[in-house]
């Protein structure tokens, strides 16, 4: 066990390579019981390549991944199922773990489906099977939930009050998340860390220090930090196009 | 009223049909109907090696389809051919290779017929036990991984990352499904083996709504199946196998009005 008991799951200088290419390196962070630590960046930046190896995934990683717990919630990115299988939402929603009716009815709930439970799995709309995903992922009152753009798909309102949500889910359960997030708001609002991925570890820190960080604008744009205060810092490197470390000479 | 050896068909065809049922379900799901045609088709060498060693048929046949998955495995990782080519490379030269070996055994005298299709006179009481024993053995092991196992049929990653393990899972269904093969070739016939674990699958999915139903029908299908196949083996003298596979083809046929009426009743 880690010296210190609330770490869920530790990530150091860990990366993976796929045919000689870096997918993501050099990337250290730790979750840790009741914190919300968000992964930012654009697309291809390695974001959802980071949870996988958290997660234990992908095997083939470099650097170091220390889990602490077995009891975790994942909602994936991509999930590719096979509808030919005949599979209703309350199977699916004790697929990894054994759950009373009530408890999934509760679960359901939570996330506004529960009207769904025998509905089969394939015939649900984007919007809802998200919100499926995200209570089959609670439902376990996991230590670590490890959340893959959890509301795409799902309309405005309820984006806003599923976030509450899992605000409020860390709180209850006393559960680290991982979370990954395109809704700058939501990261700048609820989050307690943010790490700042371009294939490597742009910037992290709170959201204000990572608001204000250039880097961040320049990945973003100046749009995405507007709604808080500009501070600069010095740049210490820059980028290839591929979102390396351009070396200096 | 029946014979004994048709009595004895008929109680292996039931232990085979509660074999089928539930793994077949797995082979549909997870598209393993190929996988099942190749370590059925190395059934055959697994049988000239038993006979030529004097060794058990049913372990002999389980050991050559183990070696056969594990042979795979491993050609998918060397070679960049596609799976369905390595499958049927697979296939065909361990069946050309039995055969070859048979013609070598000329001083046993052996019915090639009866091992391609399967033969109600064959079954003996040994190999109701063997069917029963293993076919008990096989299914506490399927309820044993069948979360695991279901959990990463339905989605990879979901269960890896949950902590399910579902490469040791598919790993023993692998073996699972090496055992069902030497346990019912007898029966069925190596050639139609997959036949019986497709088939009444295939039935059960156009009754079912969930996972459970469907192992349950597709149990009920194989047993229907044993029972007409038999019955009219009997009575027309067709041979068992053949007989076994066009019933479950019956119910499979009579299970699509079902799904039409289903569909016209969404509409």
């Amino acid at each position: 066990m880690s010296l210190d008991k609330n770490t869920l799951v530790r990530l150091k200088d860990a990366g993976i390579k796929q045919d000689e290419k870096w997918l993501v390196q050099g990337v250290s962070l730790e979750v840790n019981r009741g914190k919300i630590i968000t992964l930012i960046g654009p697309n291809g930046s390695g974001k959802s390549t980071t949870a996988k190896i958290a997660l234990g995934i992908y095997k083939n990683y470099e650097g170091t991944v220390e889990k602490f717990t077995n009891k975790i919630g994942y909602v994936p990115q991509k999930i590719s199922i096979d509808w030919t299988l005949p599979l209703r939402v309350a199977d699916f929603m004790v697929l990894t773990e054994n759950l009373s009716a009530d408890e999934i009815e509760e679960a359901l709930s939570l996330t506004g489906v529960n009207h769904l439970v025998n509905k089969n799995l394939g015939n649900l709309s984007g919007g809802e099977f998200q919100r499926v995903l995200l209570a089959r992922a609670i439902s376990k009152k996991p230590d670590l939930l490890v959340l893959d753009e959890p509301v795409q798909g799902v309309d405005f309102t309820g984006e806003i009050a599923l976030y509450e949500l899992i605000k409020k889910i860390s709180e209850k359960l006393n559960c680290g998340i991982l979370l990954i997030s395109h809704d700058l708001h939501m990261v700048m609002s609820a989050t307690d860390h943010v790490v700042c991925l371009n294939g490597h570890v742009c910037c992290s820190g709170s959201p204000i220090d990572v608001a204000k960080d250039k880097e961040y604008k320049a990945l973003f744009g100046d749009q995405a930090s507007q709604t808080l205060s500009i501070y600069e810092h010095k740049h210490d490197h820059e980028h290839t196009d591929d979102g390396k470390i351009k070396q200096k000479n | 009223m029946f014979d004994d050896f048709f009595i004895r068909a008929l109680v292996a065809g039931i232990g085979v049909a509660f074999i089928t049922g539930p793994l077949g379900c797995f082979v549909v799901w997870r598209r393993l109907s190929y996988f099942g045609d190749t370590l059925a088709h190395s059934a055959l060498l697994g049988v000239t090696i038993a006979l030529s060693l004097e060794f058990n048929i049913a372990l002999s046949v389980f050991i050559t389809a183990s070696v056969i998955a594990l042979f795979l495995i491993q050609l998918q990782k060397k070679t960049n051919l596609p799976g369905d080519a390595l499958l049927g490379l697979l296939a065909h030269s361990s069946l050309g290779i039995g055969l070859v070996a048979i013609g070598f055994l000329s001083f046993i005298r052996f019915d090639v017929m009866g091992l391609l299709f399967g033969d109600i006179l064959a079954v003996t009481t040994n190999d109701l036990l063997i069917i029963w024993i293993g076919g008990v053995l096989i299914l506490l092991t399927l309820r044993f991984i069948w979360k695991p196992l279901f959990a990463s049929t339905v989605n990879y990653e979901l269960a890896e990352a949950e902590g399910l393990k579902p490469d040791i899972a598919k790993a023993i269904f692998t073996l699972l499904m090496a055992a069902v093969i030497a346990l019912s070739i007898k029966m069925i016939g190596l050639l139609l083996i997959t036949g019986m674990l497709i088939i009444p699958a295939a039935f059960a999915r156009n009754l079912s709504d969930t996972p459970k139903k469907m192992v349950i029908f597709s149990i009920i299908g194989g047993l229907l199946s044993v029972f007409l196949g038999l019955f009219s083996s009997l009575k027309f003298n067709t041979p068992s196998g053949p007989s076994i596979i066009t019933a479950a083809l019956i119910l499979f046929v009579i299970s699509l009005f079902k799904i039409k009426q289903t569909i016209k009743l969404k509409n």
